[in-house]
């Protein structure tokens, strides 16, 4: 079975974002960018799959500009086999990123897409529900433990009161939720090796997919601030302003 | 223009981020209501509901079925409406790629039908999007808008026959049993995080959360140190949560912690760092060593 794990280049999670002044966004420029936490929590799951037996191959694949390689070295560095840039400059949405997977898992015969749930910068947690929807596969999301056997994987999710467990038939999508796994550090001689690893560049033109976007931008703008409050020196202090001050007990 | 809000029900009630969904909803027009499982009379009870779509056969809030049921009745909406709950977020998503449209999740305001507001980067920026899709799929942010009641509507039921579902299987559920009122809706909530030491340590929090009936929330660092159960984790990684009064305990207030509390309405820090960024986004703040506050304050209340 062949792997296929989506990931993206975004802004680190350790960075504070800025609005930009014009309100068309959030400052890029020069800021620290990493792969997105969630997407290498999939890829040390397929890694893992593989090294258990229940995978052959682990592809990675991200949709971005040529920048974006670096995520998919990193990947490599982990244990991915090869990987595919498909390059565009333009900022694509989840509906149009999953038209892209789909050509991709199409061509690449994929036996299971694991992905992060969630990207760090929009936050849209859609993707990978799209193109499951798109490929007519099922779907386990927010999965925290996954097992494959007898051409189906079994994938406990997190839900709002606890665990699920869902069974699904195979091809699948499953979405990588925290405590799926931590993954590993990559060594100083598997960046090495993930250099030498094979990386191709398709033109996203030449997929012939939509990628056109259906939700325009109106204005990014900074949340309002909390004026922050005062220090008090006893819990009982706390209690006498929590019932006359701020009437909240 | 009519939409259409996916209501989910627990043990016999509608779940109150539902019902700020349905709240929401009502600004496009009529409301319909769809519920898997059983529960199509408590969803029939709210106001604003003009019809329920009971789908007694889905028991399991599978996506696959929900998802192809949903995009069966789709082209009578509007707006296809859930709450961002797990549930939600699973299916909404998978309605929007069968309907091939961009689903607009966490919508915290609506400016008209077209354009909604969410928070992006962690809830560190709101972007305002407007959609050229011409059924717009959404979930709401519970937090945001207030709920409608869970009585005083009369809607008509109408039933509904589930979808096979053969690639997905439901094969079983385990839910943390707990008498407190659930993170979302509670009114008071206590979070602990590292500061705790250890997962027996977190009972320290549970005298003070009886006092105030409290729900009991963790940072995500507690949760992967293993001191709390993930679906306690309030963050944007967890649940969000804008209660009346939020007590944070131990905790320093990572970003990623900070977007899953800071709209709540009064928020106290109880930390032995005075630097900690809890103290930035708190209205009363302790510098002190939990230890020694939390048992003078279960005292003090």
């Amino acid at each position: 079975m062949k792997v296929l794990v989506p990931v993206k280049r975004v802004v680190d999670y350790n960075v504070k974002v800025r609005v930009a002044a014009d309100g068309s966004g959030v400052e890029t420029q020069g800021v620290k960018m990493s792969m997105n936490p969630f997407d290498e929590i999939a890829v040390e799951e397929a890694v893992r799959l593989r090294e258990k037996g229940a995978a052959k191959e682990v592809v990675v694949v991200t949709v971005g500009a040529q920048a974006a390689q670096d995520v998919l070295r990193t990947a490599m560095a982990m244990g991915a086999d090869r990987a595919i840039l498909v390059r565009t400059d333009d900022t694509l949405e989840p509906r149009a990123v999953a038209n892209v997977l789909k050509a991709i898992a199409t061509r690449e015969e994929a036996g299971l897409i694991c992905m992060g749930k969630q990207a760090i910068d929009d936050d849209m947690n859609a993707t990978g529900q799209i193109l499951a929807a798109k490929l007519g596969w099922p779907q386990g999301t927010f999965a925290s433990a996954v097992t494959v056997a007898d051409g189906r994987i079994e994938v406990a999710r997190e839900i709002d009161g606890g665990t699920e467990v869902v069974s699904l038939t195979l091809p699948a999508v499953v979405t990588a939720d925290l405590r799926l796994n931590e993954p590993r550090y990559a060594s100083l001689p598997n960046i090495m090796k993930a250099r030498k690893k094979p990386l191709e560049t398709v033109e996203i033109d030449s997929l012939g997919v939509d990628t056109a976007s259906r939700l325009t931008v109106v204005s990014v703008a900074e949340p309002a601030e909390r004026k922050e409050g005062v220090k008090v020196n006893s819990a009982a202090e706390l209690v006498e302003k929590l019932k006359t001050e701020a009437k909240v007990i | 223009m009519t939409a259409l809000v996916l209501v989910e029900v627990e043990n016999g009630a509608v779940r109150q981020a539902s019902r700020s969904a349905v709240a929401a909803a009502s600004r496009f027009g009529a409301v319909d209501a769809i519920v898997f499982g059983d529960g199509a009379q408590a969803a029939a009870a709210l106001p604003g509901v003009t019809r329920v779509l009971s789908v007694p056969g889905l028991v399991n809030d599978l996506a696959e079925p929900a998802a192809d049921l949903l995009a069966a009745r789709a082209k009578d909406y509007s707006h296809i409406v859930a709450a961002a709950s797990a549930t939600g977020k699973n299916i909404l998503p998978r309605l929007a790629g069968l309907l091939d449209v961009q689903p607009i999740p966490d919508v915290v305001e609506i400016k008209d039908a077209d354009t909604f507001v969410r928070p992006i980067y962690a809830g560190n920026a709101l972007a305002t999007v407007r959609s050229a899709d011409s059924i717009k799929v959404l979930t709401i942010r519970g937090s945001n808008f207030d709920p409608v009641a869970a009585e005083g509507g009369s809607a008509a039921v109408e039933t509904v026959e589930a979808p096979a579902s053969e690639k997905s299987v439901f094969v079983k559920v385990e839910l943390s049993a707990s008498d407190r009122p659930e993170l979302e809706s509670a009114r008071v909530v206590i979070s602990g995080g590292k500061g705790l030491k250890d997962a027996a340590n977190f009972k320290l929090l549970e005298p003070i959360a009886d006092k105030l009936n409290a729900a009991i929330g963790a940072s995500r660092a507690a949760v992967d140190s293993g001191f709390a159960p993930n679906e306690m984790q309030v963050g944007q990684t967890g649940k969000i949560v804008a209660p009346e009064l939020y007590i944070a305990v131990g905790l320093s207030g990572a970003i990623q912690h900070l977007a899953g509390m800071k709209d709540s309405r009064v928020i106290v820090a109880i930390n032995t760092d005075p630097e900690a960024p809890i103290f930035k986004v708190a209205d009363y703040g302790i510098v002190g060593d939990l230890f020694e506050v939390l048992p003078t304050l279960e005292k003090a209340l």
